[in-house]
């Protein structure tokens, strides 16, 4: 608690400013946009919190997940079922969701971690599971398999924080509670022990076991907050679009796109998934945008431009936007504590 | 369950998986050698398969007689590839190389999409329905053909990194790059030719598959998760693994084609990947 504290005090005044100016906005920003700006708004809260929750795992601890669609999609099926079946709140639900994916990746660290699983196996484990699960909830009729799981829907005029039931105000101040949440926790663990030993892990881990840090329980801890985390975020999907498809929520193009935001924002950097999420809700809007100006409906055009802004980016860019904007404003002395 | 009915369909899972086989082949022999995985293996042969049967279409040109053409044209679209787009990348971190083929990935299946749209698509031989009667076994002919022609592939291939010039350059690029360098290979050139020689092998598949499957854009990216499961099951970087492999995710997705429901047979390959993965990561077949 004391770390977390010093972020705030030990912190530089100019970003730690610039920081609550955001927040306050953040919190104003619904009484001033429309309904479309909000939802686009919830969108990159969204991924920016499971972009961070990917982030700890993969840009601190240096292990590439590629199925965290799973976390999704078993974290919003855990929730989703215990509040339309027996009626319990999702914020017990949560509890549930959060166990449920702590304990699949435990199985999965434990797996992989024993045998030293590292980089691209570990990669296509995460993704065999993740697919494992899809087809599996295809035929899990209990939530409605291939056909879908949907939750009641209510008038949006009323708010139910309790069941998290109403209008989509309630879910953007959800998402930026969570996304703010994730941030700090980012911002303590990068502080903590836990931190050093996973920073540790991902720039040599030889070495690390070498100089007596217990690796594989720290990798399975960084694991385990991860998912965690994205079980929440499974949990906000699910009662925000209240619909579920094993096909969409365990796709692979999911796990995709949580990875997207931090790696575009800058890996291990604590600024890097919010930026990223900012800019590709941004970027993907704004083609759509463009090509409706333009009068051009064609199916994957839209795609082909965003695969080509993501190549391009990841040529000249390798280490994310982050960077370069904290040297450029004078915030250098986080992107150096990213270790980037 | 009858036995001739179980013995047909091992038997056809058993050819297609040859198949398979080749197309991981492809993934297996750069990623042996590059140390790179081609997160676009699957699009890769999509866009074959897109081409085979459009020159069908167009032209009424046997698949067969595409091979050699799609072929050559693949290994120069891979040389190319890997000369100009992924070799700036061989020293970068792996989500970075996979962020790179995503973004290649990416651009392949929605071209195929924007140029020919979400249908499937197939190609119609004379031959289609021919079949064989061995004993209880009724095999389709086309299904015999693609088996053959990929295991000649496979044996082209063995020959090629056995006995040719280059193809022992490209062994020693794998086994031990500084010494590679040392005595003077250029390396650029030869990860150039190896994955041209990988998409080449994954060309060949594709245009061999447009006689068993139909093929839709989206079918590129469940291609590609298929190799995956391949070579890790037969270990990646292995030739002889990705070959047995490719006929062990073949039958076994036949077999519970028929033991289980059709739409759960991928479920099958999944767990096997899985346990893999948990008591043998190093792959079935790998060399140590």
């Amino acid at each position: 608690m004391n770390d977390l504290l010093a972020l705030f005090t030990e912190a530089s005044p100019r970003p730690r400013n610039a920081l609550l100016v955001l927040l306050a906005l953040l919190v104003l920003a619904p009484l001033l946009i429309d309904r479309y700006l909000l939802s686009l708004m919830i969108l990159v809260l969204y991924f920016a919190f499971v972009g961070q929750a990917w982030n700890i795992m993969m840009g601190l601890c240096g292990q590439l997940s590629l199925g965290h669609a799973l976390y999704v999609g078993l974290g919003a099926y855990t929730a989703a079922a215990l509040y339309q079946h027996f009626g319990l709140t999702p914020w017990l639900g949560m509890l549930a969701a959060v166990l449920v994916c702590v304990a699949m990746a435990t199985l999965i660290g434990w797996l992989a971690f024993r045998f030293g699983i590292a980089g691209t196996y570990f990669a296509l484990l995460t993704i065999a599971f993740a697919e494992f699960s899809r087809i599996g909830f295809d035929h899990f009729t209990w939530v409605g398999g291939s056909g879908g799981f949907f939750l009641k829907v209510v008038q949006q005029g009323t708010t139910d924080w309790l069941n998290l039931r109403g209008h989509p105000r309630m879910f953007y101040f959800l998402a930026l509670a969570l996304a703010t949440g994730a941030f700090l926790l980012t911002a303590w663990l990068m502080r903590s022990r836990a931190g050093y030993y996973f920073r540790a892990i991902r720039d040599n881990e030889e070495a690390a076991r070498a100089a007596g840090v217990d690796t594989f329980r720290y990798k399975m801890i960084a694991i385990q907050i991860s998912a965690a985390l994205t079980a929440l975020a499974g949990v906000f999907f699910a009662f925000y679009y209240n619909n579920l498809f094993p096909e969409q929520i365990f796709n692979m193009g999911r796990s995709i796109e949580i990875i997207l935001a931090p790696i575009i924002g800058g890996v291990g950097t604590l600024f890097g998934p919010v930026i990223g999420a900012a800019l590709l809700t941004l970027l993907s809007e704004g083609l759509s945008e463009l090509l409706q100006v333009l009068g051009i409906q064609a199916p994957g055009l839209k795609q082909i431009l965003y695969g080509v802004a993501l190549g391009l980016s990841i040529m000249f860019m390798p280490h994310g936007v982050w960077p370069g904007i904290a040297r450029r404003f004078g915030l250098a002395r986080d992107a150096k504590d990213a270790g980037k | 369950m009858p036995l001739d009915l179980v013995l047909n369909v091992l038997v056809s899972g058993l050819l297609t998986g040859l198949v398979y086989g080749l197309m991981a082949l492809g993934l297996s022999v750069i990623y042996g050698v590059v140390r790179i995985v081609n997160f676009a293996h699957g699009e890769l042969m999509a866009l074959a398969m897109y081409v085979t049967v459009i020159a069908f279409a167009a032209l009424k040109l046997d698949p067969l007689w595409m091979l050699l053409p799609v072929a050559l044209a693949f290994f120069g679209l891979g040389y190319g590839l890997q000369r100009v787009l992924v070799n700036p990348f061989i020293d970068r971190p792996e989500h970075a190389q996979f962020m790179l083929l995503l973004a290649l990935a990416l651009i392949l299946v929605n071209g195929l999409l924007l140029a020919f749209g979400p249908d499937a698509r197939n190609v119609q031989v004379d031959y289609a329905m021919d079949s064989y009667q061995i004993g209880v076994l009724l095999v389709d002919k086309v299904r015999i053909v693609c088996a053959g022609v990929a295991l000649l592939c496979c044996t082209l291939l063995w020959a090629i990194f056995r006995f040719t010039g280059f193809g022992k350059a490209i062994r020693a690029c794998a086994d031990n790059l500084l010494g590679a360098r040392v005595v003077g290979l250029n390396v650029a050139h030869l990860y150039g030719l190896t994955f041209g020689i990988g998409c080449a092998c994954v060309a060949v598949a594709g245009t061999l598959l447009t006689l068993l499957v139909d093929v839709t854009p989206a079918s590129g990216p469940a291609y590609t998760l298929l190799a995956f499961i391949i070579v890790i099951i037969g270990g990646l970087g292995s030739m002889p693994g990705a070959l047995a492999g490719g006929v062990l995710i073949g039958v076994s997705e036949a077999a519970a084609g028929i033991v289980f429901t059709p739409s759960a047979k991928s479920m099958v390959s999944f767990a096997l990947l899985i346990a893999v993965l948990a008591f043998k990561p190093q792959g079935l077949f790998a060399r140590r």
